[in-house]
């Protein structure tokens, strides 16, 4: 008896053993820091004499300083997102029905972004569409773009370069719960007097939603605080949220400033991922339920 | 069947032009696909291109003229040199901790019902739905207020916590779809539950867990928003060219990227061939059935 209740409790142990470390490790630092970062974020006082005493007004003060590049990060990342996705399906559509043996090479093709650094890839856009570059020159021949327009430091170079970096994650979502779709239901979708738009906005689209989903969420998420495209590619006027948030953070030391923006970008974040969620499904994110 | 037949010969009487588009309308899809394939490649084609530039001043952003001077030595900036080991070694290890950590939380999450685990889902979770420019401040936020000196120890702390998440997520999604009777039928015959482990498990999620240390590998050498947080004066491959796109970048950098680009897809193809070759045995053998 006592035998099997010590199999009976080791089993019931067994899961948080397995979790301890790999949690603790979340815990420690993803969870505690949020914690310091909200008292850093209620302190007054200039670096380095930052005293704790419940300073909300730091959450309104940051904000109206920089609502503008907040909305700013919000605009662009929306509008990459959504190009990302008109430039995604389609070519994950292609891949996965038409690739045919060509469809591991395409593949490679749209990871192969990811075997360069993405700094690296952004100073290339950078190179690609600077002043004196073939580009700029092109669009000034055409008078497309005035003589000494440009491209660089303009917001569409800013969500062009977001667009690009952030695609593969579109892409590769998209393809899978395609990939994985029984393609015989199109079929009978065909047999069944359906057009071909019929056939694809009635099956191979909803089944392919969990795909968008995660597609959008991993393409908007990172877009939104990323400072890096608005750096290279941008100029003053095109500052994003995180470029506030890194200036303030390490060059600026205004802790308090920093930290109350970085806590209004995450829980604006987590409610459109929510209320996402709550309209699309998520599986794409939590993956399925199967206990034993 | 009649319909058919009357369409034919109208069909062989339709003009080149009206052949061409009805071609084009039926391919457009691929067309358009290998477009945005050639869109995806664009930089790293100026990477490579760039890489045998010859440019005058600092600023490598004009074509200057073909050499090879600066292909003959890669590794002349002890600089760029000793961030890219630094990135390599600090991947790797990151790699290795998140991996062992994320497979075993992955394990308890699918294998085991127990109270908290719905929690256990939304920790996991919410970090990769978490900007990373918030992630590297907070973690700079707790180094500071326990006066934590930045430097490897924080670079590895960061990277570790954000690779987990995505192990979590790629293991999982191979154990989800796992055909646990092949344990049963293991510890059937008399194997305890870690030969099981160890002769059956693991070798049926080990693709998983693969793609799982890869994908953190590849996060962790790429990333730059939270080492911008937590290297203090260490100086990371991304971290270096961040500083060098201030000053001018040398060509070294784009040769170091194509040889990296290189060497990635070698091994990616290698891996694809392999895995191909793999599925070609398995089909062979009548009984396959997973």
């Amino acid at each position: 008896m006592s035998h099997e209740h010590w199999v009976a409790l080791r089993r019931r142990l067994i899961p948080y053993g397995l979790l301890g470390p790999g949690i603790l490790w979340l815990i420690l630092f993803f969870v505690v820091p949020l914690y310091f970062m909200g008292r850093l974020s209620l302190e007054s006082g200039i670096f380095p004499e930052f005293r704790f005493d419940w300073t909300f007004s730091n959450y309104s003060d940051a904000f109206k300083a920089y609502d503008t590049q907040f909305f700013r990060a919000f605009q662009y990342s929306a509008v990459a997102t959504i190009i990302g996705l008109l430039i995604a399906y389609p070519l994950a559509y292609a891949i996965a029905f038409r690739g045919g043996r060509w469809k591991n090479a395409m593949l490679l093709a749209v990871i192969a972004p990811f075997f360069t650094t993405y700094l690296i890839r952004t100073l290339a856009w950078e190179t690609i569409l600077s002043d004196n570059g073939f580009v700029v020159n092109t669009l000034q021949t055409l008078g497309l773009i005035s003589s000494d327009g440009r491209l660089l430091a303009t917001g569409p170079a800013v969500i062009a370069g977001l667009t690009y970096n952030f695609l593969p994650f579109m892409i590769l979502p998209i393809y899978a719960s395609l990939e994985r779709m029984d393609a015989s239901l199109v079929e009978a979708a065909k047999d069944l007097y359906s057009s071909s738009r019929q056939a694809f906005l009635k099956v191979t689209l909803p089944l392919s939603m969990p795909g968008v989903v995660a597609g959008t969420l991993l393409t908007f998420i990172p877009a939104t605080g990323d400072y890096i495209n608005a750096q290279f590619l941008g100029g003053a006027q095109q500052a994003m949220i995180g470029n506030v948030i890194q200036s303030l953070y390490l060059k600026q030391t205004d802790y308090p400033a920093a930290a109350a923006l970085s806590f209004i970008l995450m829980a604006v974040m987590l409610l459109i991922v929510f209320i996402y969620i709550r309209f699309a499904g998520s599986e794409a994110l939590m993956g399925e339920e199967v206990p034993d | 069947m009649e319909a058919h037949t009357a369409t034919l010969p109208v069909r062989s009487r339709e003009s080149t032009g009206a052949r061409a588009w009805k071609w084009l309308k039926r391919n457009a899809i691929v067309i358009y696909g290998v477009l945005a394939i050639a869109y995806m490649l664009i930089p790293i084609g100026l990477i490579v291109i760039f890489s045998f530039n010859d440019p005058a001043g600092k600023f490598n952003f004009t074509w200057q003229g073909f050499t090879l001077t600066h292909w003959a030595h890669p590794f002349q900036i002890a600089e760029l040199t000793d961030a890219l080991l630094l990135s390599l070694r600090l991947a790797a290890l990151a790699t290795l901790i998140s991996t062992v950590l994320g497979t075993l939380v992955a394990l308890a999450l699918v294998r085991y019902d127990f109270f908290g685990r719905h929690a256990a889902n939304y920790l996991i979770v919410i970090p990769t739905a978490t900007p990373e420019v918030v992630l590297g401040a907070s973690l700079l936020s707790l180094f500071l207020i326990y006066g934590l000196a930045l430097g490897f120890t924080t670079l590895l702390i960061a990277h570790v916590m954000f690779c987990i998440s995505f192990v979590v997520i790629v293991v999982r999604s191979r154990l989800i779809g796992f055909d646990r009777s092949l344990e049963e039928a293991a510890q059937d015959l008399g194997a305890n539950p870690l030969t099981t482990f160890r002769k059956i498990t693991l070798p049926l999620i080990w693709p998983g867990i693969v793609a799982g240390a890869l994908l953190a590998f590849a996060l962790s050498i790429d990333d730059f928003v939270v080492s911008n947080f937590t290297a203090g004066t260490e100086v990371t491959f991304p971290l270096y060219i961040f500083g060098a796109a201030q000053r001018g970048i040398p060509v070294q950098v784009y040769i170091i990227a194509t040889i990296l680009f290189a060497v990635t897809l070698l091994a990616m193809v290698f891996t694809v061939w392999q895995q191909r070759r793999a599925d070609q045995l398995a089909a062979m053998r009548p009984e396959q059935d997973v």
